[in-house]
Protein backbone atom coordinates (compact mmCIF):
# COMPACT_ATOMS: atom_id res chain seq x y z
CA UNK A 1 0.00 0.00 0.00
CA UNK A 2 1.25 3.10 -1.19
CA UNK A 3 1.34 6.86 0.54
CA UNK A 4 -1.36 7.48 -2.36
CA UNK A 5 -4.00 4.89 -1.74
CA UNK A 6 -3.59 4.90 2.46
CA UNK A 7 -5.10 8.41 1.91
CA UNK A 8 -7.45 7.99 -0.58
CA UNK A 9 -8.71 5.02 2.21
CA UNK A 10 -8.81 7.73 5.06
CA UNK A 11 -10.68 10.14 2.28
CA UNK A 12 -13.48 7.40 1.89
CA UNK A 13 -13.60 5.93 5.77
CA UNK A 14 -14.03 9.77 6.13
CA UNK A 15 -16.74 10.25 4.22
CA UNK A 16 -18.53 7.30 5.75
CA UNK A 17 -18.36 8.31 9.06
CA UNK A 18 -19.72 11.59 7.83
CA UNK A 19 -22.20 10.31 6.29
CA UNK A 20 -23.12 7.90 8.88
CA UNK A 21 -23.29 11.33 11.34
CA UNK A 22 -25.72 12.69 8.93
CA UNK A 23 -27.98 10.02 9.32
CA UNK A 24 -27.49 9.93 13.01
CA UNK A 25 -28.29 13.59 13.11
CA UNK A 26 -31.73 13.03 10.77
CA UNK A 27 -32.45 10.38 13.35
CA UNK A 28 -32.22 12.55 16.35
CA UNK A 29 -34.36 15.25 14.60
CA UNK A 30 -37.39 13.48 13.87
CA UNK A 31 -40.16 14.95 11.76
CA UNK A 32 -42.58 17.58 14.20
CA UNK A 33 -45.50 15.85 12.62
CA UNK A 34 -44.37 12.66 14.25
CA UNK A 35 -44.04 9.10 11.83
CA UNK A 36 -46.70 9.68 9.56
CA UNK A 37 -48.08 12.59 7.93
CA UNK A 38 -52.03 12.50 7.36
CA UNK A 39 -54.83 14.85 7.10
CA UNK A 40 -58.23 14.89 8.41
CA UNK A 41 -59.42 12.89 5.24
CA UNK A 42 -58.07 9.93 7.58
CA UNK A 43 -60.09 10.56 10.57
CA UNK A 44 -63.06 11.35 8.84
CA UNK A 45 -66.39 9.15 9.11
CA UNK A 46 -67.12 6.97 5.89
CA UNK A 47 -70.19 9.33 5.20
CA UNK A 48 -67.98 12.52 4.91
CA UNK A 49 -64.97 10.96 2.98
CA UNK A 50 -67.73 9.83 0.04
CA UNK A 51 -69.55 13.50 0.26
CA UNK A 52 -65.32 14.59 -0.75
CA UNK A 53 -64.78 11.60 -3.32
CA UNK A 54 -67.87 12.70 -5.07
CA UNK A 55 -67.34 16.13 -6.59
CA UNK A 56 -70.65 16.34 -7.16
CA UNK A 57 -71.99 15.57 -4.00
CA UNK A 58 -69.09 17.91 -2.33
CA UNK A 59 -71.74 20.88 -1.09
CA UNK A 60 -68.88 23.24 -1.91
CA UNK A 61 -68.79 22.93 -5.29
CA UNK A 62 -71.70 25.10 -5.77
CA UNK A 63 -69.72 27.83 -4.37
CA UNK A 64 -66.62 27.23 -7.08
CA UNK A 65 -69.16 26.77 -10.13
CA UNK A 66 -70.26 30.42 -9.50
CA UNK A 67 -66.56 30.99 -9.63
CA UNK A 68 -65.54 29.21 -12.52
CA UNK A 69 -68.47 32.47 -13.92
CA UNK A 70 -66.08 34.91 -12.01
CA UNK A 71 -63.27 33.97 -13.14
CA UNK A 72 -64.58 34.15 -17.11
CA UNK A 73 -66.24 37.50 -16.54
CA UNK A 74 -64.79 40.60 -17.41
CA UNK A 75 -64.38 42.92 -14.49
CA UNK A 76 -62.46 46.53 -13.65
CA UNK A 77 -61.66 49.34 -14.86
CA UNK A 78 -58.95 47.58 -17.44
CA UNK A 79 -61.85 45.35 -18.54
CA UNK A 80 -59.96 42.31 -18.06
CA UNK A 81 -61.35 38.59 -16.60
CA UNK A 82 -58.66 35.97 -15.28
CA UNK A 83 -58.77 34.33 -18.09
CA UNK A 84 -57.39 36.83 -20.14
CA UNK A 85 -54.32 36.31 -18.39
CA UNK A 86 -54.15 32.87 -16.93
CA UNK A 87 -56.04 31.12 -20.06
CA UNK A 88 -59.08 28.71 -19.05
CA UNK A 89 -58.30 27.49 -15.45
CA UNK A 90 -57.69 24.08 -15.95
CA UNK A 91 -55.33 25.35 -19.25
CA UNK A 92 -52.17 23.43 -18.12
CA UNK A 93 -50.02 25.79 -20.24
CA UNK A 94 -51.78 28.76 -18.98
CA UNK A 95 -52.58 31.06 -21.56
CA UNK A 96 -50.38 32.88 -23.93
CA UNK A 97 -48.59 34.27 -20.85
CA UNK A 98 -47.89 30.83 -19.76
CA UNK A 99 -49.04 31.62 -16.33
CA UNK A 100 -51.30 28.22 -14.88
CA UNK A 101 -53.56 27.55 -12.49
CA UNK A 102 -51.86 24.00 -11.96
CA UNK A 103 -50.04 23.87 -9.01
CA UNK A 104 -50.50 27.05 -7.36
CA UNK A 105 -52.26 26.16 -4.45
CA UNK A 106 -49.27 23.87 -3.45
CA UNK A 107 -47.07 26.20 -4.20
CA UNK A 108 -47.96 28.83 -2.12
CA UNK A 109 -47.95 31.05 0.00
CA UNK A 110 -44.58 32.66 -1.80
CA UNK A 111 -42.66 35.87 -0.94
CA UNK A 112 -43.95 39.27 -2.17
CA UNK A 113 -41.33 41.12 -3.01
CA UNK A 114 -43.75 44.32 -2.62
CA UNK A 115 -44.83 43.79 0.70
CA UNK A 116 -41.40 41.80 1.24
CA UNK A 117 -44.33 39.74 3.41
CA UNK A 118 -45.47 35.89 2.60
CA UNK A 119 -48.35 36.14 0.12
CA UNK A 120 -51.29 33.42 0.11
CA UNK A 121 -53.81 32.72 -2.87
CA UNK A 122 -56.07 35.09 -1.54
CA UNK A 123 -54.43 38.01 -1.38
CA UNK A 124 -53.11 37.31 -4.76
CA UNK A 125 -56.34 37.54 -5.96
CA UNK A 126 -56.73 40.57 -4.76
CA UNK A 127 -53.25 41.69 -5.68
CA UNK A 128 -54.22 40.63 -9.40
CA UNK A 129 -57.78 42.59 -9.29
CA UNK A 130 -56.20 45.87 -7.78
CA UNK A 131 -53.31 45.70 -9.59
CA UNK A 132 -54.18 44.15 -13.34
CA UNK A 133 -57.85 43.84 -13.11
CA UNK A 134 -58.18 47.50 -11.53
CA UNK A 135 -61.32 46.34 -9.57
CA UNK A 136 -62.52 46.07 -6.04
CA UNK A 137 -60.53 43.85 -3.59
CA UNK A 138 -62.95 40.87 -2.59
CA UNK A 139 -63.54 40.94 1.19
CA UNK A 140 -61.42 37.67 2.75
CA UNK A 141 -64.27 35.25 3.48
CA UNK A 142 -66.53 36.56 1.17
CA UNK A 143 -68.74 33.74 -1.39
CA UNK A 144 -66.40 35.26 -4.47
CA UNK A 145 -63.29 34.56 -3.03
CA UNK A 146 -63.87 31.40 -0.93
CA UNK A 147 -65.34 29.98 -4.22
CA UNK A 148 -62.24 31.22 -6.21
CA UNK A 149 -59.83 30.05 -3.88
CA UNK A 150 -61.70 27.01 -3.91
CA UNK A 151 -61.70 27.23 -8.01
CA UNK A 152 -57.96 27.50 -7.84
CA UNK A 153 -57.50 24.29 -5.46
CA UNK A 154 -58.87 22.50 -7.93
CA UNK A 155 -57.13 22.30 -10.04
CA UNK A 156 -53.57 21.33 -7.63
CA UNK A 157 -55.55 18.34 -6.46
CA UNK A 158 -53.38 15.27 -5.52
CA UNK A 159 -50.41 17.79 -6.28
CA UNK A 160 -48.00 17.30 -3.78
CA UNK A 161 -47.53 20.17 -1.40
CA UNK A 162 -44.43 22.36 -1.37
CA UNK A 163 -42.00 24.37 0.59
CA UNK A 164 -38.25 24.70 1.08
CA UNK A 165 -39.12 27.78 3.70
CA UNK A 166 -36.65 26.00 6.10
CA UNK A 167 -33.61 26.59 4.06
CA UNK A 168 -31.49 29.75 5.72
CA UNK A 169 -31.29 30.96 1.99
CA UNK A 170 -35.16 30.72 0.83
CA UNK A 171 -36.76 33.96 0.94
CA UNK A 172 -39.62 32.96 3.18
CA UNK A 173 -37.17 31.91 5.75
CA UNK A 174 -37.81 34.75 8.31
CA UNK A 175 -41.41 34.41 8.17
CA UNK A 176 -41.13 30.40 8.65
CA UNK A 177 -39.38 31.23 11.82
CA UNK A 178 -42.21 33.57 12.57
CA UNK A 179 -44.62 31.04 12.22
CA UNK A 180 -42.67 28.25 14.46
CA UNK A 181 -42.20 30.60 17.19
CA UNK A 182 -45.98 30.94 16.76
CA UNK A 183 -47.20 27.54 16.64
CA UNK A 184 -44.70 26.06 19.49
CA UNK A 185 -46.19 29.64 21.45
CA UNK A 186 -48.80 29.58 24.61
CA UNK A 187 -51.28 31.69 24.49
CA UNK A 188 -54.91 32.53 25.33
CA UNK A 189 -55.97 31.99 29.26
CA UNK A 190 -56.07 27.68 28.37
CA UNK A 191 -52.47 28.79 28.14
CA UNK A 192 -51.86 26.51 24.89
CA UNK A 193 -49.93 26.48 21.74
CA UNK A 194 -50.74 24.50 18.70
CA UNK A 195 -48.68 21.88 19.46
CA UNK A 196 -50.05 20.67 22.38
CA UNK A 197 -53.39 19.51 20.34
CA UNK A 198 -51.81 19.29 17.10
CA UNK A 199 -48.41 17.32 17.59
CA UNK A 200 -48.21 15.88 21.31
CA UNK A 201 -51.77 14.26 21.16
CA UNK A 202 -52.75 14.19 17.11
CA UNK A 203 -55.22 11.40 16.50
CA UNK A 204 -56.26 10.94 20.36
CA UNK A 205 -59.76 12.66 21.45
CA UNK A 206 -60.48 15.50 22.58
CA UNK A 207 -63.80 14.75 24.21
CA UNK A 208 -66.08 13.60 21.18
CA UNK A 209 -63.46 14.92 18.20
CA UNK A 210 -60.19 13.57 17.18
CA UNK A 211 -57.34 15.86 16.94
CA UNK A 212 -55.96 16.16 13.51
CA UNK A 213 -52.62 16.66 12.74
CA UNK A 214 -53.52 20.73 11.96
CA UNK A 215 -52.73 20.19 7.95
CA UNK A 216 -53.51 22.97 5.60
CA UNK A 217 -53.83 21.23 2.75
CA UNK A 218 -57.80 20.17 2.05
CA UNK A 219 -58.24 24.68 2.52
CA UNK A 220 -60.73 25.79 1.69
CA UNK A 221 -62.90 23.52 3.10
CA UNK A 222 -66.37 22.67 3.71
CA UNK A 223 -67.23 22.06 7.20
CA UNK A 224 -70.58 20.79 7.68
CA UNK A 225 -70.41 23.10 10.81
CA UNK A 226 -69.95 25.85 9.09
CA UNK A 227 -72.43 24.77 6.39
CA UNK A 228 -69.80 26.43 3.93
CA UNK A 229 -66.64 26.32 2.43
CA UNK A 230 -63.99 28.37 4.78
CA UNK A 231 -60.80 29.82 4.42
CA UNK A 232 -57.37 28.48 6.47
CA UNK A 233 -57.32 31.40 8.75
CA UNK A 234 -60.81 31.29 9.68
CA UNK A 235 -59.64 27.62 10.93
CA UNK A 236 -57.23 29.76 12.94
CA UNK A 237 -59.18 32.08 14.21
CA UNK A 238 -61.53 29.39 15.46
CA UNK A 239 -58.76 27.37 17.09
CA UNK A 240 -57.53 30.69 18.87
CA UNK A 241 -60.87 31.35 19.76
CA UNK A 242 -60.99 27.90 21.55
CA UNK A 243 -58.01 28.15 23.64
CA UNK A 244 -59.33 31.53 24.60
CA UNK A 245 -57.17 33.68 22.87
CA UNK A 246 -57.69 36.34 21.16
CA UNK A 247 -57.80 35.76 17.39
CA UNK A 248 -56.11 37.79 14.77
CA UNK A 249 -57.45 39.05 11.59
CA UNK A 250 -57.96 37.74 8.22
CA UNK A 251 -54.93 37.55 6.08
CA UNK A 252 -52.90 39.10 8.95
CA UNK A 253 -49.03 39.04 9.25
CA UNK A 254 -49.38 36.24 12.03
CA UNK A 255 -51.52 34.12 10.51
CA UNK A 256 -49.69 34.74 6.95
CA UNK A 257 -46.47 33.69 8.77
CA UNK A 258 -48.05 30.49 10.17
CA UNK A 259 -49.34 29.24 6.90
CA UNK A 260 -46.16 29.86 5.73
CA UNK A 261 -44.47 27.26 8.22
CA UNK A 262 -47.71 25.04 8.09
CA UNK A 263 -47.18 24.48 4.19
CA UNK A 264 -43.71 23.22 5.30
CA UNK A 265 -44.73 20.77 8.42
CA UNK A 266 -47.39 19.58 5.37
CA UNK A 267 -44.82 19.39 2.09
CA UNK A 268 -45.15 16.15 0.42
CA UNK A 269 -49.09 15.72 1.30
CA UNK A 270 -51.56 15.75 -1.60
CA UNK A 271 -53.71 18.65 -1.67
CA UNK A 272 -57.52 18.15 -1.05
CA UNK A 273 -59.53 21.20 -1.70
CA UNK A 274 -61.78 22.11 -1.45
CA UNK A 275 -62.09 19.34 1.16
CA UNK A 276 -65.19 18.20 3.00
CA UNK A 277 -64.73 18.06 6.96
CA UNK A 278 -66.97 17.59 9.84
CA UNK B 1 -80.60 30.98 -4.81
CA UNK B 2 -76.92 32.89 -5.45
CA UNK B 3 -75.35 29.73 -6.86
CA UNK B 4 -76.89 27.77 -9.53
CA UNK B 5 -77.70 24.39 -8.69
CA UNK B 6 -75.77 21.47 -9.31
CA UNK B 7 -78.03 18.58 -11.89
CA UNK B 8 -76.39 15.77 -12.74
CA UNK B 9 -77.94 13.25 -15.17
CA UNK B 10 -77.13 11.25 -18.21
CA UNK B 11 -76.77 12.21 -21.41
CA UNK B 12 -78.09 9.58 -22.74
CA UNK B 13 -79.96 6.31 -21.83
CA UNK B 14 -82.00 3.25 -23.13
CA UNK B 15 -85.22 3.11 -23.26
CA UNK B 16 -86.36 1.41 -20.20
CA UNK B 17 -83.43 1.96 -18.14
CA UNK B 18 -83.16 3.24 -14.33
CA UNK B 19 -81.00 5.79 -14.28
CA UNK B 20 -79.83 7.63 -11.42
CA UNK B 21 -80.37 11.90 -11.11
CA UNK B 22 -78.29 14.01 -8.61
CA UNK B 23 -78.96 17.65 -7.31
CA UNK B 24 -77.09 19.77 -5.05
CA UNK B 25 -79.10 23.00 -4.06
CA UNK B 26 -77.25 25.68 -2.63
CA UNK B 27 -79.09 27.32 0.16
CA UNK B 28 -79.14 28.09 4.21
CA UNK B 29 -82.28 26.30 4.69
CA UNK B 30 -82.42 28.80 7.35
CA UNK B 31 -84.90 26.45 10.19
CA UNK B 32 -86.57 29.74 11.80
CA UNK B 33 -85.74 28.69 15.42
CA UNK B 34 -82.02 30.08 15.70
CA UNK B 35 -81.54 33.59 16.70
CA UNK B 36 -79.57 37.23 15.69
CA UNK B 37 -76.91 38.32 17.99
CA UNK B 38 -79.60 40.92 19.41
CA UNK B 39 -82.08 37.87 20.45
CA UNK B 40 -84.31 38.42 17.76
CA UNK B 41 -85.57 35.45 15.87
CA UNK B 42 -84.38 34.95 12.34
CA UNK B 43 -87.30 33.98 10.46
CA UNK B 44 -87.84 30.64 8.61
CA UNK B 45 -86.49 30.55 5.00
CA UNK B 46 -86.01 26.96 3.76
CA UNK B 47 -86.29 25.24 0.23
CA UNK B 48 -89.74 23.17 1.54
CA UNK B 49 -90.67 21.85 -2.44
CA UNK B 50 -88.45 19.89 -4.68
CA UNK B 51 -89.56 18.48 -8.31
CA UNK B 52 -88.49 17.33 -10.74
CA UNK B 53 -90.96 16.92 -14.00
CA UNK B 54 -91.03 16.12 -17.84
CA UNK B 55 -93.30 17.60 -20.47
CA UNK B 56 -95.17 18.83 -17.05
CA UNK B 57 -96.03 15.85 -15.61
CA UNK B 58 -94.11 15.43 -11.91
CA UNK B 59 -91.40 12.37 -12.24
CA UNK B 60 -90.36 12.86 -8.56
CA UNK B 61 -91.30 15.23 -5.83
CA UNK B 62 -90.15 16.35 -2.29
CA UNK B 63 -91.50 18.48 0.43
CA UNK B 64 -89.07 19.75 2.96
CA UNK B 65 -88.79 20.51 6.61
CA UNK B 66 -86.61 22.82 8.57
CA UNK B 67 -84.48 19.64 9.87
CA UNK B 68 -83.19 19.36 6.24
CA UNK B 69 -79.73 20.71 6.40
CA UNK B 70 -78.46 23.88 4.18
CA UNK B 71 -77.32 22.38 0.80
CA UNK B 72 -79.87 19.70 -0.05
CA UNK B 73 -78.21 16.72 -2.06
CA UNK B 74 -80.90 14.87 -3.38
CA UNK B 75 -80.51 12.07 -5.41
CA UNK B 76 -83.36 9.28 -7.20
CA UNK B 77 -83.94 7.52 -9.93
CA UNK B 78 -86.44 7.13 -12.94
CA UNK B 79 -87.10 5.15 -15.77
CA UNK B 80 -85.65 6.60 -18.99
CA UNK B 81 -89.04 6.71 -21.23
CA UNK B 82 -88.84 9.39 -23.84
CA UNK B 83 -86.42 11.88 -25.07
CA UNK B 84 -86.25 15.47 -23.50
CA UNK B 85 -86.32 18.09 -21.60
CA UNK B 86 -86.19 17.18 -17.89
CA UNK B 87 -87.22 20.37 -15.42
CA UNK B 88 -85.85 20.54 -12.22
CA UNK B 89 -87.52 23.33 -9.44
CA UNK B 90 -87.06 24.39 -6.00
CA UNK B 91 -89.14 26.58 -4.11
CA UNK B 92 -88.45 28.12 -1.57
CA UNK B 93 -90.57 29.76 1.52
CA UNK B 94 -91.12 33.78 -0.01
CA UNK B 95 -92.13 31.60 -3.33
CA UNK B 96 -88.87 31.98 -5.50
CA UNK B 97 -88.56 29.38 -7.54
CA UNK B 98 -85.40 27.87 -9.29
CA UNK B 99 -85.65 25.93 -12.11
CA UNK B 100 -82.77 24.29 -13.87
CA UNK B 101 -83.65 22.07 -17.16
CA UNK B 102 -81.36 19.79 -18.44
CA UNK B 103 -82.03 17.35 -21.96
CA UNK B 104 -81.70 13.51 -22.18
CA UNK B 105 -81.80 11.73 -25.50
CA UNK B 106 -83.50 8.11 -24.83
CA UNK B 107 -82.78 5.38 -27.90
Amino acid sequence: MNFKTIITTIAVLGTGITLAACQMDAYQAPNPNGSELWSGYKTATAETRAMQDDDFANPGMPMVDSAAALYNKKDGEANMSCADCHGAVDDPKGGSKGLPMKGVSARYPVYDADTKKPINVELRINKCRTKYQKAKEYKYESDAMLGMTGLIALQSRGIPMMSTADNPSDELNAAWKAGEAFYYERRGQLNMSCKHCHEDHQGELIRAEVLSQGQSNGFPTYRLKWSKLGSLHRRFRGCNGNIRAEPYGYGSDEYLNLETYLAWRGRGLPMEGPSVRK
Amino acid sequence: MANKPRVKLPKSAKAGEIVQIKTLASHDMETGNRKDKKGNKIPRLILNKFSCSFKGEELFGATMHPSVSANPYIAFSITAKESGTYDFTWTDDNGEVTKVSQDMSVS
